[in-house]
């Protein structure tokens, strides 16, 4: 397929995840806050953290109430990784690709800036946030599941897949990253209703509550930490999304599993692997937020490597010698 | 919602004759509308709106920054086309897209008709749309102008006249099958009842015209669609052609030449493309044969093209016969070409470039309607009755300035339809622009794009100054009679 249609949708899907995750951090922090016994603070500034943004949310507002916060991640027009901002990302990049994708994808992620577009516009986000942010994550599964059923499962559909599950490892890895950080340093916390409260958040916030309480049932924070990390079974434990981000790729280049031809496949290879035979205990005893950290500087030469490996132009050569015809 | 206060005003209306009762092939519809309960019909037009935005069926505006998208605005009501006027229709066409393609052929290659004296040697030479890149070539197949939407309208009494003969890259067809697939949703049995000639293969025919004008050596050619990309105002079109025929859709930058082949860039590397549906227009084609700063086109494509190596459709250099002062001498192309009346007549056009003819227009530019030889979208224009004393002395300078470059034609009553306005109907001028395919065979599409004035009393249709647009029923011979 065309170089440039593979870019597009690949990023149709990071921007729609993105969009996504971002509804998640919110939605469960405002649930979070209803919990909070009186006089504890609102705890805002989290939210931030997670998406990076720090510095461009300091220029803009300042301090880290509920109305900046929410209004920042979700229409703020200075702010380029916002809700609105990904959906309309998403669709020119799905406009991009409209005779690749089904009509029934497009008209889905039209159909969803359109959402957003208005929720906006008329100010719902803010008189009834729950329900704004609840309607973006069904848009957003909505668009997989439309994906997953229409389009051919395709070189495109593997890209798609591909964008979807490394910016999804990525979230999942953020959300470990900022609510452990600022949850376990209170050791005296550990066990009381408001520690358990703050950790069946970082749960939800990645739909992971009720899969977590099957598997491990009472909520301690390495468990939490090992399923978001290492669960092989749940879709947005960060290994889930390697193992299939991988097989895309190999769907796409041919290579057969266990090799690799190109510097997507050897990074992405590598990074899997080490998620297949680590332990949780030893992570933590190396420090979490380092390896966390270390996971999303891996996951972004991933997709650097992808960039070059598919889709960056070429130079061509001159002279008869080139191969003449790849198909 | 009822018929019963519409009125026609004079004007030759498309349902209604000018006593009253709908015409044969409109009085089911009318029937079944008036049966509709108070409020369904504006209930359905809301529907079909919503389903178009929906769908994402919108043009961009130029320069408008903050609604860069707007649906076409869609009338629900049907324009129905009668069988015994498309019967007239589909040979006229037919007839005159093979004359412009013989006349494209000479005037690039021998000249015949230049030295016989039929059109001035001048008009040719002074087009601004003739390509001297072009002189000399034979393109695939040896047609010039694959994909043609002529402009139809209809006067006062009836007579149906082309407007413009539209050879470059015409637009619209994606609405034509968009707003079919509305209204079959909108009146599923007035449709069923109805006869209506099917529009739906067009991208079948489409794709089976520009396999053919492959190169012979090339078993299963690769077709593309190249368009200039997500800005441009007719992109949801080349994307939904694409997809239905199921073939790339491409960007200049997209392509590559090498090796004295066009080859698109993929993620396995560099595949051949044997023929290009380009909906860019010939001055962007190529910067090392035509404009050198386009960044929409693909160095070395053009060569490629005059090699036999890859196939344009539709051929650089159509826009000569596209030319409104050549449109005037299209009867006489006619003749000398075929030896044949025209089917479809001209409307009546004066050609400023003539001394007689201009004197004419200057003395009459209060009744006339002036057009720019080269401009297209209803840019550039001059009604006269319409116009203020002040726009008609500015337009007598240019003419005087640039003769060549201007022609007037009598303003026409064009005929109108019901459109829906807010709580009733009232009639609104309309045109029609059927699409033909020239490949193996010369293939009229039995519908078009009917476009709609929606200005009161405007006679200006295009999308771009206020247009908007009907779903064309044209019907069988049997079902005129029910």
């Amino acid at each position: 397929m065309l170089s440039r249609a593979a870019d597009s949708i690949y990023w149709m899907h990071r921007y729609i995840e993105r969009a996504e995750n971002v509804a998640r951090f919110i939605d469960v922090n405002l649930q979070l806050m209803l919990d909070l016994p009186a006089g504890i603070t609102e705890q805002w500034a989290p939210l931030v953290d997670i998406t990076g943004d720090q510095l461009l949310f300091q220029e803009r507002y300042g301090t880290t109430t509920r109305e900046n916060v929410v209004a920042f991640l979700t229409c703020d027009t200075g702010n380029p990784n916002f809700i609105y901002a990904c959906l309309r990302a998403a669709r020119e990049n799905a406009r991009s690709v409209r005779e690749v994708i089904s009509s029934e994808m497009w008209e889905q992620a039209n159909t969803f800036y359109l959402m957003v577009r208005d929720a906006a516009a008329q100010g719902r986000v803010t008189a009834e946030p729950h329900a704004f942010f609840t309607e973006v994550k069904m848009a957003s599964h909505q668009f997989v599941g439309i994906t997953d059923v229409t389009m051919s499962h395709n070189e495109g559909w593997h890209f798609g897949r591909l964008g979807c599950l490394l910016e999804r490892a990525d979230k999942t890895s953020r959300i470990l990253d900022v609510k452990y950080y600022l949850l376990l340093p209170h050791v005296h916390d550990v066990g009381t209703p408001v520690d358990d409260i703050q950790w069946s958040a970082v749960l939800k916030s990645a739909s992971a509550f009720e899969m977590y309480r099957k598997r491990f049932g009472l909520l301690r924070p390495d468990r939490v930490a090992d399923f978001l990390l290492l669960d092989r079974d749940f879709p947005r434990a960060m290994h889930y999304c390697l193992v299939h981000a991988e097989e895309s790729l190999h769907a796409i280049s041919g290579s057969p599993p266990g090799t690799f031809r190109n510097a997507a496949e050897q990074r992405l290879g590598r990074l899997r692997s080490e998620l297949d035979y680590a332990q949780v205990e030893e992570i933590i005893a190396d420090g979490l937020h380092e390896f966390l950290d270390a996971f999303q500087a891996k996951l972004n030469n991933v997709g650097t490597a992808i960039f070059e490996t598919f889709i960056a132009l070429r130079p061509v050569m001159d002279g008869p010698a080139r191969v003449r015809e790849v198909r | 919602m009822q018929f019963t206060t519409y009125d026609t005003e004079g004007f030759f209306d498309e349902m209604f004759q000018a006593d009253g009762p709908p015409r044969a092939g409109s009085a089911l519809l009318v029937q079944r509308i008036q049966a509709l309960a108070e409020g369904e019909l504006l209930h359905r037009q809301r529907a079909a709106e919503q389903a178009l935005l929906h769908m994402g069926i919108t043009f961009n505006v130029y320069g408008d920054e903050a609604g860069t998208e707007r649906i076409f605005p869609f009338d629900i009501i049907p324009r129905i086309v009668e069988a015994a006027d498309w019967a007239s229709i589909e040979p006229g066409l037919k007839q005159r897209i093979q004359a412009l393609n013989l006349f494209l052929a000479d005037v690039y290659q021998e000249q015949h008709i230049l030295k016989d004296g039929i059109i001035p040697a001048a008009v040719v030479q002074s087009a601004r749309c003739l390509l001297r890149p072009c002189v000399g070539l034979h393109p695939p197949r040896g047609v010039w102008c694959h994909i043609t939407g002529t402009d139809l309208v209809r006067d006062r009494d009836g007579q149906i006249y082309v407007l413009e003969d539209n050879l470059r890259c015409p637009s619209g067809v994606s609405y034509v099958l968009e707003n079919r697939q509305v209204l079959k949703r909108t009146f599923p049995q007035v449709f069923e009842a109805s006869r209506v000639r099917p529009v739906d293969d067009y991208p079948s025919r489409l794709l089976e015209m520009l396999q053919y004008l492959a190169p012979d050596s090339v078993t299963a050619p690769t077709v593309v669609v190249l368009t200039p990309g997500i800005y441009n105002s007719a992109y949801f079109e080349h994307a939904f052609l694409a997809q239905q025929m199921g073939v790339e859709l491409v960007e200049g930058r997209d392509l590559v030449v090498t090796d004295g082949f066009v080859f698109m860039r993929t993620t396995r590397g560099l595949q051949r493309v044997d023929v290009i549906y380009r909906r860019i227009d010939d001055d962007f084609l190529d910067p090392l044969t035509f404009r050198p700063d386009s960044l929409l086109g693909v160095p070395g494509l053009f060569a490629v093209y005059k090699a036999g190596r890859v196939a344009l459709a539709n051929a650089p250099g159509t826009g000569v016969a596209d030319d409104k002062v050549i449109y005037a001498y299209v009867p006489k192309i006619i003749r000398y070409y075929l030896g044949e009346d025209s089917i479809l007549p001209n409307v009546p056009t004066y050609v400023c470039w003539d001394d007689t003819e201009r004197q004419h227009v200057l003395a009459n530019l209060d009744r006339l309607v002036v057009k720019v030889a080269n401009e297209s979208g209803g840019y550039g224009m001059l009604i006269g009755p319409h116009a203020s004393a002040a726009e008609r002395a500015v337009f007598a300078e240019r003419i005087q300035a640039n003769p060549r470059n201007y022609i007037a034609q009598p303003t026409l009553a064009l005929s109108r339809a019901p459109v829906i306005v807010e709580d009733h109907f009232e009639g609104r001028h309309v045109d029609l622009r059927p699409y033909i395919l020239y490949g193996r065979e010369i293939y009229v599409l039995p519908g078009g794009l009917t476009r709609v004035a929606l200005r009161q009393g405007s006679l200006v249709v295009n999308s771009s100054q206020g247009g908007g647009s009907k779903d064309t029923w044209v019907l069988t011979e049997e079902s005129s009679v029910c």
